[in-house]
């Protein structure tokens, strides 16, 4: 039977960064998958080896528009950890607070996207509209709507106002009832049922062999979560759950990530209400040398990072590792035996954040072959050889 | 001479003209219910207006001639069958037998239009597209044959519709009875399908197939699409007022009537599309096939019983 490849990518409108999937399709069925990412590489990493540990905060920060708490807070984390110190109590609740806003702004802006795959933009717009609210409210405790800035090693760089308080919580009250009423049109639908009950299933055995994080692995059954685990900032300091559902699909991936955006609220609320009083910033001025590794749970799975240092004011060598990297893989389990129409919203499903995973690939005109570290040398060394002459 | 004045002014212009408005209210309904403030008033007609201006590319290694002749039948297939309803409405004596066969024969022509043109443009997407729509047109066109044949026998089995027109003003209208409102709920889904709005738009998905159909078409070709699916929003809901709810009257209150049935058909077809997501086409099938044939054979047989 006729073999036909439909191209996602590398740029479509169903994802608003460049990535090139290749589904094999027999009739709507697809039948293979290929996952190509590095159109958007930007060498951060190497960058960062170039700019001071508070420098290369700000760095990171522009990893990933949506991220921009997440990869500060592992990389503060992990500079923390070379010394080691830990920040104060009032520092931590601060640092809690911006990450779950992060986290709730996130989830809602992956609901409004699936909404929008699935053609149902009347929740893409609703959804966007309930985050307008959330930014507002980090605009009034950051300054800024989304990249916070509010990260520094040993600490946070601005204060929470004691009068900014009442104000937010309002404005993230503000937005229950219709989030109430979101999930509630969401969780109900028969035709979303119809849409995404039973498509795009990753197993519990799945999930754990391709090593899934964040709301991907526990909407399977696995219940991990780093806030839980291996509790950081003011986590362990509160009530709050561990959202966990069983079956993998696509429904339950959209209500894990509905139901953490509550359990977010909640939190917020009581690291605003409890914030002790202190010290925001310890002033760390020099980082001995050694290793130091700092992983934090992002609101699409667990961000790693890794720096060595050797006592200067530059790390040697800063390793990041975002949740999309593992997450992306798991399109093989999933996809795989679903039609088109589905793929779209199982590829979307595990909120793939392409400028996070970007990688280096480098391939020659004929788009066959990779080449190693050692054929880059030689090719580089080649052009410099031409350019002499 | 009339038939010109009907195919130009009523079928072309009249039509065009309503037809934009009416994409207007849904964008701007849309709009409204997603909290943006929407086009202005202008902006279907500007749409198409800028589009026509623009360059028609042709891909390479198509068949020139099916590819740039499609949306053009498309949109003569609109024309033919808007004056063919336009003549009914206005002058109920000035009609022949079968008519109503020739009117649903010409609204499955722009279907078929998208068809031609899907798989004219060389584009793996665009023959997806166009194998969707073809399926979609399989599911839809029973239960839509059904529904219409609901009228016909209300009607004492008469094929024109000049004389269904004339059943429902002296008897009221269809959807006064039990099996006339079921037919007609089943008309509208059916129309939803016809005019691959969501939740039936998998054709040309966006998100899925980035257009499907049109994905190739530029400039002209494009705008004439979209003309075709700015009239076919006046002229299906048209079809289904003269079929079920007697037709548009423009004398005196009953021009208000008239609005308000129009305005009323639109505004379902544009809630329906706002609080649904989009279907994959064998659920679309299964829907069709199933529950809403169903329901059209109940409303057959309840038209037999003279309900």
């Amino acid at each position: 039977m006729a073999r036909t490849i439909v191209p996602i990518g590398p740029y479509h409108p169903l994802q608003e960064e460049p990535e090139f999937f290749t589904l094999t399709v027999d009739g709507e069925k697809v039948v293979d998958i290929d996952v190509k990412v590095g159109y958007n590489h930007r060498g951060i990493e190497k960058l960062s080896e170039a700019k001071t540990f508070d420098q290369s905060t700000f760095l990171v920060e522009r990893i990933c528009g949506i991220c921009s708490t997440s990869h500060p807070f592992a990389h503060t984390r992990a500079v923390e950890d070379v010394i080691p110190v830990e920040v104060s109590e009032r520092a931590k609740y601060i640092r809690t607070i911006i990450a779950e806003g992060e986290r709730i702004h996130s989830h809602l802006l992956w609901l409004g996207l699936a909404g929008h795959f699935l053609g149902y933009n009347t929740v893409y717009m609703w959804a966007w509209k309930l985050r307008e609210e959330i930014l507002d409210a980090m605009e009034i405790l950051s300054g800024n709507r989304n990249n916070y800035a509010m990260f520094k090693p040993g600490g946070v760089r601005r204060d929470i106002k004691y009068e900014d308080v009442p104000v937010v919580v309002k404005k993230i009250n503000s937005i229950v009832p219709t989030l109430e009423m979101l999930k509630k049109a969401v969780i109900d639908d028969p035709v979303l049922h119809a849409r995404t009950k039973g498509v795009g299933v990753l197993s519990k055995q799945d999930a754990i062999n391709y090593c899934a994080l964040g709301p991907t692995a526990r909407a399977s059954g696995v219940a991990r979560d780093l806030r839980k685990d291996c509790p950081y900032g003011a986590y362990d300091k509160m009530q709050w759950d561990m959202i966990v559902t069983q079956n993998g699909d696509v429904f339950d991936k959209a209500v894990v990530r509905i139901l953490e955006t509550f359990e977010s609220i909640k939190i917020i609320k009581h690291c605003l209400l409890k914030l002790p009083k202190g010290e925001i910033d310890l002033n760390i001025k020099n980082i001995p040398p050694g290793e130091g590794i700092g992983h934090i749970e992002a609101p699409r799975g667990e961000v790693f990072h890794y720096v060595r240092t050797d006592g200067t004011n530059r790390p040697v060598r800063h390793k990041i590792r975002a949740p999309s990297f593992m997450n992306v893989p798991t399109f093989k389990a999933t996809v795989i035996g679903q039609t088109i129409s589905d793929a779209t919203i199982i590829l979307a499903a595990v909120d793939p954040c392409y400028c996070c995973t970007e990688r280096m690939a480098v391939r020659n005109i004929k788009g066959k072959k990779l080449y190693n570290g050692e054929d880059l040398v030689k090719l580089s060394q080649e052009k410099t050889e031409r350019m002499r002459r | 001479m009339i038939y010109i004045v009907y195919l130009i002014f009523y079928g072309f212009l009249l039509t065009a003209i309503i037809g934009l408005l009416a994409s207007w209210i849904d964008r701007k309904v849309t709009a409204r219910v997603q909290y943006r403030v929407g086009p202005p008033i202008l902006q279907p007609l500007i749409d198409i207006i800028k589009l026509s201006g623009k360059e028609t590319l042709v891909p390479r290694g198509v068949s020139k001639i099916t590819f740039l002749a499609a949306p053009v039948i498309g949109l003569s297939g609109v024309i033919l069958v808007s004056a063919l309803l336009w003549i009914n409405n206005i002058d109920r004596g000035n009609t022949f037998i079968g008519d109503l066969i020739v009117a649903i024969y010409l609204l499955a022509i722009p279907s078929i239009s998208i068809i031609m043109g899907g798989f004219a443009s060389g584009n793996p997407l665009a023959s997806l597209g166009a194998s969707r729509e073809m399926k979609l047109i399989l599911s839809y066109e029973l239960p839509f044959m059904l529904a219409v044949f609901v009228p016909v026998i209300k009607s004492g089995f008469s094929i024109e519709l000049g004389q269904i027109l004339t059943f429902q003003a002296e008897n009221g209208v269809m959807t006064g009875a039990w099996s006339g409102t079921l037919a007609l709920i089943v008309a509208i889904l059916c129309v939803q399908a016809k005019l691959a709005l969501v939740p039936f738009d998998m054709p040309e998905a966006e998100t899925e197939i980035m257009g499907g159909t049109l994905i190739e078409y530029s400039g002209s070709g494009l705008a004439v699409y979209r003309l075709m699916k700015n009239m076919l929003l006046f002229t299906l809901p048209f079809f289904l007022i003269i079929l079920f709810m007697g037709g548009l009257r423009i004398d005196g209150i009953h021009l208000l009537y008239g609005i308000l049935k129009y305005v009323g058909l639109v505004a379902l077809v544009t809630v329906i599309r706002n609080t649904n997501p989009r279907v994959r086409i064998d659920q679309a099938i299964r829907f069709f096939w199933g529950p809403v044939t169903v329901i059209a054979i109940i409303a057959v047989f309840l038209a037999f019983r003279g309900l």
